[in-house]
């Protein structure tokens, strides 16, 4: 940056003078500088991000650049500050997902695998036909004409049995409850 | 928001900004915690009675100039340390000078009096309140510096806390001689210092959470 040093400055200068379009000018150099300067280190995502955090810190601490320093120095220094915040804060969200993920995960397993076996434990509750009959529509998703064919029995026989089946697991329930 | 448009409404409010704008507001807020401080010194403890006569001797300036050069010095690092892109680092050995004069002046003085006399010269009569009002009265001005510092730019929080505190410190040990009738100069490097040094340690403590943005 240090050949765009001058017009850069100039730049600056007359901005903080209240020349509005020389500040256009200035920010807008300095956008595709930043963005370089922030792609280099981070993600391109985070990149954008940083370069529009800088170019509003730029904006809100412009009274802190005295024009007999280097603008090169002063804008580098605002950058790197905003870099070194965002790994800070990247340290910080870094860690979370990670430990967030695995726990969802953990909970989500324990959880299935206990109501599998609650299921489990209830149908060996039945007798054998209807826990098949259970096992067939409710579980395999067996459509009642497939069941009634697989079992050799009529499809009003399966609609009943399937009935009877969950009205006596749904008692069971209540008397565990 | 699409970084055109974000520039595009950053330039719709770049009106135009007083060279000396960043000055003033450490200026601002140091010197109104200041004004708090001394008001809060006069009402507090009151100015010594004997004043007049103080100011004849040489042991009211010594206090005098080391709590205000060290302020000054102080200031100024935090001048430096608010503005990205700059060194500090002469201000900061120019901000240790007063101690180490001081220090030395004290160490001369200790070593012309007989041994005996030592110990009550280093430990006056107000060594068990000193560093401790010093440090209450710094706060005004503490917390001045912190605002100012929020609104410029330090990209290092803990050292820019640091020396916000010892300045407030020294700004507010500049206060408090105008209470304080101890002379020594061993005593003003002990227990002045312990004060600044004090206030120092929360601003670097604090700098790191406050001195963010």
């Amino acid at each position: 940056m240090s050949e765009a040093e001058p017009r850069l400055k100039a730049l600056m200068v007359a901005a903080l003078g209240g020349d509005q379009a020389a500040y256009r000018a200035l920010l807008a150099a300095l956008a595709p500088h930043l963005r370089a300067y922030f792609g280099r280190r981070t993600g391109p995502a985070d990149a954008e991000d940083l370069v529009q955090e800088t170019l509003i810190a730029i904006h809100t601490k412009r009274a802190t650049y005295d024009p007999a320093l280097p603008f090169t120095a002063w804008l580098h220094a605002i950058a790197r500050y905003k870099l070194i915040d965002h790994f800070r804060r990247m340290k910080l969200r870094r860690t979370l997902p990670i430990e967030e993920a695995e726990s969802v995960l953990a909970d989500s397993d324990a959880e299935s695998v206990a109501a599998r076996r609650d299921v489990e434990r209830l149908l060996a509750m039945l007798p054998e036909k209807k826990r098949a009959l259970v096992r067939q529509v409710k579980i395999e998703g067996l459509s009642i004409a497939e069941a009634a064919a697989r079992s050799g029995i009529s499809e009003s026989a399966v609609k009943v049995g399937v009935h009877r089946a969950l009205k006596a697991l749904s008692a069971m329930i209540g008397r565990d409850a | 928001m699409k970084t055109d448009a974000l520039i595009d409404d950053l330039a719709g409010r770049g009106t135009a900004v007083s060279a000396g704008r960043a000055a003033r507001i450490l200026g601002l807020g140091a010197g109104g915690g200041a004004l708090v401080s001394f008001v809060a010194m006069v009402l507090w403890l009151g100015i010594r009675p004997d004043m007049a006569d103080a100011m004849a001797t040489s042991a009211y300036w010594m206090k005098f100039f080391y709590t205000l050069l060290f302020a000054a010095a102080g200031f100024w690092t935090i001048d430096r340390l608010a503005r990205p892109g700059t060194s500090s680092r002469r201000q900061m050995i120019l901000e240790a000078l007063p101690f180490a004069a001081i220090a030395l002046l004290a160490l001369v003085r200790l070593a012309l009096v007989p041994a005996a006399m030592r110990m009550p010269m280093a430990m006056g009569h107000s060594s068990h309140v000193c560093p401790l009002r010093i440090a209450i009265l710094a706060l005004p001005v503490f917390a001045g510096t912190f605002w100012s510092l929020r609104k410029l730019a330090p990209t290092r929080p803990v050292i820019s806390g640091l020396a916000a505190g010892l300045a407030a410190g020294a700004l507010g040990a500049f206060i408090y001689a105008f209470h304080c009738d101890e002379s020594a100069a061993a005593f003003v490097a002990l227990w002045y210092t312990l004060g600044i040094g004090l206030v120092g340690l929360a601003g670097a403590l604090l700098g790191r959470f406050l001195l963010r943005w």
